[in-house]
C-alpha cells in the first residue's frame, strides 16, 4: 500500500462527504437553526480539511478552513446561517469536487479566492494561513556536545492523564550520557501514601548532542502538568568542573555571601551548608552528583585525547602470573569441592566468593596477555616487499582485523607458519606479471592477511589472487612419490592434504624461497601444537584461500570432564555439541559398525575405552559425547560426564611427548589427574 | 507481544494511514468510527494505547476520553487526541479529560509512530 492508495481512500471518502455535506447544506436552508444539521456540515468540513492536508490536497485543506471556522462560530451560536453562506458552501462543494479530480487547480483560482473572501469576511477572521505539516525548529547547537542540568517534578496526578514518567526518563536517557537524580524528600510516610499519585521528581544531568528545545520536545505533553526546567551548564566547562559552591549558587540555592561565610570554616562545605539549614541535604546530594557527572565527561574527552597509557612489562612476569594463576584456579577447585563434601553453609559461601574472584581473576590475567594481532602482520610488509622484488613479481599485502586479539604465545608461535604460507603464496601463487596480463588479471597481485574472532578461536585467513592450486600437478607428483596409489582417485579434500605430507614439494625447482619441501608439514605441526586446525581452499586460475583456526589462549581452556574406567580425562568443551545416553545393549548392530542414530542422523562413534586399552567392565549405560568438527559429527563413548571444568593445561613433560593423542594433563580438585584427550588428533586419525 | 493500540477516527483515510502506519511498526490495530464504537469495541479487550480524533458524530472524543477514564482498565493507558491546528483551548479540554498528549493533524506517519513510541516506551 502506498501513498497514493492513502489518496485514493481519502477521494473516495471526501466524495462521501461531499454528497452527504450538499444534503446537509440543503436542509439546512429549510431548517437554519438546527444545531444537528449545523454540527453534521461542521463535522463534513472539518474531516475534509483535516484528511485533505494529510494527503496532499493542500489546496482543498485551505479553502475549506474558512469555511469550517464560519460554521463553528455558527455552531457556537455567534453566528447565524445566511441565504449567501449556504451558497458559497455549496459551490465550495462543487470546487471540491473539482479539485479531488484534478489536484492542479489551486486555492487561488478565482472562485475559490471568492469563496475564501466571503467565508473571511464572514467570521470577521483573517485569512489564516494553515501552519506547515512541521514547521523547521531552530538546529542551533544541535551535533556538539553539550551538558544541561533538567528540572522536572511531575504534579502529583501525573500518573491519571496515561503519562508514564519512567519512560519521559528512559528519554533522555537515550539522548546522551545522563545521571539522573530522584528526589524522594515528597514522599509521605507509607500510610499516607496513595499509590495513584506521583511523589517523586528528578533532577537530570544529561550530556547530549541535541540542543534545548529536543529536550523540551521530550516534555511536550507535560508542559502543563509539571514543573520543568532546562538549562544548559556548558560555560566554562571545557577548563575544570566546578564547585560545588558554584553550582549551588548558580542554582539559585544560596547567595554568594552565604557562599563565602560558609567556605571560611573548614568542613566539609556540604555538610557545613546543610547543618546551617541554607540548603536541603538533598539539594547538596545533587549538586554533588553533578560534579561528578561533569568530572565523568571530562574524564572520557581526556581519555579520547590522550593515547592509552601503558607500561611495559617484561613477558617473564606476565608468564609466572598466569602460571599462579592457573595455580589458584586448581587450588579453588579444590576448596569447592571440599565446601560441598563438607556442606557447611559458611565454607560454602566462601568458596563461591573465591570462585567468583579466582573467574575474574582468570578472565582479566588473560586479556592482559592478549595482544593486537596487527604489530604481526605488520612484520610481513617487509617480508613481502623483498620477496617480490626478488622474485620479480608485484605484490602488495592488505591487512584485515589488525586489531583482533589473540594470546601473546599464540603469537608468537604464529609468526613461522605464517611466514611459510606468505612465502609459498609469493613464490607459487602469484604468478609473475606477463602471465597475469595473459590471464586477463591486474599485474599487480594481492595477498590478505585477516584476522576475526569466531567463538573462542581466532581465524586468520591468508589468501592469494594468484593460480590457485593445480590439482592434477599435485597428483601426479605423489604418485611419482609413491604417496599414493597410482590409480588412487582422491577428492579435492584429500588432494590439498598431500601437500602437508612430509617431503612433498610441487615446485619444479628448488629456490630460495619454497621449494624444499619442508614447508607444510611443519606449518600443520606448528599450528597443530597451538591446538589449532589448516585448511586450504582453491580454485585454479582465482587463488588460494588457507585458513588457520586457533585457540584465543593456551593455558585455561573450559572442559568437559568424563571418566572411563575410573580414570579422569577432559575434552576441549568448544567443540562439544551434546551428551547423549548410549546403551550398549540396544545399540548391538549386528555388522559391528560403530554407527548410531541421533535424531534421525547418522553419527560415526570411536569407544574410548577400547581405543585408550582401557580394562574393565563396561558398564551397561554409557554416554556419547557427540562433538562437531567442520560440519561433521563424531561421537566419542565414555562411561560417564562429570560436568564441565576450568582446565589447567599442563605438559605431560619430556618422558611423554611422543604419546599421541593426549595433549596434556590437568589437576583436579581432589588432586587427581585428568588426561586432556586431543579430539582433533583422534578425529584425524579414524579420517 | 504486540501492542494493541486504539484508532478512533470518523475519517477512513486517516483510519487507514494510522493503522497501515502502526501495523508496519509491528502495533496490533483496532479501529472503531466514533466514540461510541469505541466503547463498544474496549469491552473486554485490553489496550495499550488510543489515538482518538475529537470530532466525531454520535460520541465525539473529549467524551470519549472522559468516558475511557471512568473504566479502571483504561485510567492509565495513554491517550493520544488528534486535533486540526493548535487550538490551545480543545488541548486544554482535553487534557483536563485524561488525555495523555496530542498530535495536530496535518501529521506524517513518522510523528505518529515517534509519538506511539514515546508513550508506549
Amino acid at each position: 500500500m502506498s501513498l497514493d492508495s492513502n489518496q485514493q481512500v481519502f477521494i473516495n471518502e471526501a466524495t462521501e462527504l461531499l454528497q452527504e455535506l450538499e444534503e446537509s447544506l440543503l436542509e439546512l436552508e429549510n431548517t437554519p437553526d438546527s444545531s444537528d444539521l449545523i454540527a453534521r456540515v461542521f463535522r463534513a468540513m472539518h474531516t475534509i480539511k483535516g484528511s485533505g492536508a494529510m494527503f496532499g490536497f493542500d489546496n482543498i485543506a485551505s479553502l475549506v478552513h474558512s469555511i469550517e471556522t464560519a460554521y463553528d462560530m455558527v455552531r457556537n451560536n455567534i453566528m447565524d446561517v445566511t441565504k449567501p453562506m449556504l451558497d458559497y458552501s455549496l459551490k465550495a462543494c462543487d470546487i471540491i469536487r473539482e479539485m479531488l479530480a484534478d489536484p492542479d487547480i489551486k486555492a487561488d483560482s478565482p472562485l475559490a479566492v471568492e469563496i475564501t473572501d466571503y467565508f473571511s469576511r464572514a467570521a470577521n477572521i483573517q485569512n489564516q494561513k494553515l501552519p506547515d505539516v512541521q514547521p523547521e525548529r531552530d538546529s542551533t547547537a544541535r551535533g556538539e556536545l553539550h551538558t544541561f542540568r533538567i528540572t522536572f517534578k511531575p504534579s502529583l496526578n501525573i500518573f491519571m492523564n496515561g503519562t508514564n514518567p519512567a519512560l519521559l526518563l528512559k528519554e533522555l536517557r537515550e539522548m546522551g550520557s545522563a545521571t539522573i537524580i530522584t528526589h524522594v524528600s515528597d514522599v509521605p510516610p507509607i500510610d499516607d501514601i496513595e499509590p495513584e499519585k506521583c511523589y517523586l521528581s528528578w533532577d537530570i544531568i544529561l550530556t547530549t548532542d541535541k540542543n534545548e528545545n529536543d529536550i523540551r520536545d521530550v516534555f511536550i505533553f507535560v508542559e502543563d502538568d509539571a514543573v520543568i526546567d532546562i538549562k544548559a551548564v556548558d560555560e566554562a566547562f571545557d577548563d575544570r568542573e566546578k564547585k560545588l559552591g558554584e553550582i549551588l549558587l548558580e542554582r539559585g540555592c544560596l547567595t554568594e555571601s552565604q557562599l563565602s561565610e560558609v567556605l571560611n570554616e573548614k568542613k566539609r562545605l556540604g555538610e557545613i551548608m546543610v547543618e546551617k539549614g541554607l540548603v536541603s541535604a538533598e539539594a547538596v546530594d545533587t549538586a554533588l552528583m553533578e560534579q561528578a557527572h561533569v568530572k565523568s565527561v571530562q574524564e572520557k574527552k581526556a581519555h579520547a585525547s590522550e593515547t592509552a597509557s601503558s607500561i611495559r612489562v617484561p613477558s617473564e612476569r606476565l608468564d609466572s602470573l598466569v602460571d599462579l594463576v592457573g595455580e589458584l584456579v586448581t587450588v579453588q577447585a579444590r576448596l569447592s569441592q571440599i565446601a560441598a563434601q563438607r556442606n557447611d553453609a559458611d565454607m560454602l559461601k566462601v568458596a563461591e566468593e573465591v570462585e567468583r574472584l579466582v573467574w575474574e581473576l582468570r578472565d582479566n590475567t588473560m586479556s592482559i596477555r592478549m595482544l593486537e594481532i596487527g604489530s604481526t602482520f605488520n612484520r610481513f610488509k617487509r617480508l613481502v616487499r623483498d620477496l617480490s622484488i626478488e622474485l620479480g613479481k608485484e605484490i602488495e599485502l592488505v591487512t584485515f582485523g589488525d586489531e583482533t586479539e589473540i594470546d601473546k604465545t599464540v603469537i608468537e608461535k604464529l609468526g613461522d607458519p605464517l611466514v611459510h604460507l606468505i612465502r609459498n603464496s609469493i613464490d607459487h601463487g602469484i604468478e609473475k606479471p606477463e602471465e597475469r596480463i595473459a590471464a586477463g588479471k591486474p599485474a599487480k597481485g594481492h595477498i590478505t592477511l585477516q584476522a576475526s574472532h569466531s567463538g573462542d578461536s581466532v581465524l586468520i585467513e591468508i589468501t592469494d589472487d594468484g593460480r590457485g592450486i593445480n590439482r592434477k600437478a599435485v597428483l601426479e607428483k605423489a604418485k611419482s612419490k609413491g604417496l599414493v596409489a597410482e590409480n588412487a582417485e582422491l577428492s579435492d579434500r584429500e588432494i590439498y592434504e598431500l601437500l602437508f605430507a612430509s617431503g612433498f614439494s610441487t615446485a619444479a625447482t628448488v629456490s630460495s624461497v619454497s621449494g624444499r619441501g619442508v614447508g607444510m608439514d611443519v606449518v600443520r605441526r606448528n599450528i597443530e601444537a597451538l591446538r589449532g586446525t589448516i585448511e586450504i581452499n582453491s580454485s585454479e586460475g582465482v587463488g588460494t584461500t588457507i585458513v588457520l583456526k586457533l585457540p584465543l589462549t593456551l593455558a585455561i581452556i573450559d572442559g568437559l570432564l568424563v571418566t572411563i574406567g575410573g580414570q579422569f580425562f577432559i575434552l576441549p568443551l568448544s567443540i562439544v555439541n551434546e551428551c547423549i545416553e548410549f546403551n550398549r545393549s540396544e545399540n548391538k548392530s549386528g555388522s559391528g559398525r560403530k554407527i548410531i542414530m541421533v535424531r534421525n542422523e547418522l553419527v560415526p562413534y570411536v569407544p574410548l575405552r577400547s581405543f585408550f586399552n582401557i580394562k574393565g567392565e563396561e558398564p551397561d549405560i554409557q554416554q556419547i559425547v557427540i562433538i562437531s568438527v567442520d560440519g561433521r559429527r563424531v561421537g566419542f563413548v565414555v562411561d560417564s560426564v562429570v560436568g564441565d571444568h576450568q582446565t589447567v593445561i599442563k605438559s605431560l613433560g619430556k618422558a611423554f611427548k611422543d604419546i599421541d593423542c593426549i595433549s596434556g594433563a590437568s589437576v583436579l580438585g581432589d588432586g587427581s589427574v585428568a588426561l586432556i584427550i586431543d579430539i582433533m588428533k583422534i578425529y584425524n586419525d579414524i579420517g | 507481544m504486540s501492542k494493541t493500540i486504539l484508532s478512533v477516527d470518523d475519517s477512513a483515510s486517516i483510519r487507514q494511514m494510522v493503522k497501515f502506519t502502526l501495523v508496519k511498526e509491528g502495533y496490533n490495530v483496532v479501529e472503531a468510527c466514533d466514540g461510541k464504537d469505541a466503547l463498544a469495541k474496549t469491552a473486554g479487550v485490553k489496550c495499550d494505547m488510543v489515538i482518538t480524533d475529537l470530532n466525531m458524530p454520535n460520541m465525539d472524543g473529549i467524551s470519549l476520553i472522559k468516558e475511557l477514564r471512568q473504566k479502571p482498565e483504561f485510567r492509565f493507558v495513554p491517550i493520544i487526541m488528534l486535533t486540526t491546528e493548535s487550538q490551545d483551548s480543545k488541548k486544554q479540554e482535553g487534557k483536563s479529560a485524561g488525555a495523555t498528549g496530542w498530535i495536530v493533524k496535518p501529521f506524517k506517519p513518522e510523528q505518529l509512530v515517534s509519538v506511539a513510541k514515546k508513550v508506549l516506551g
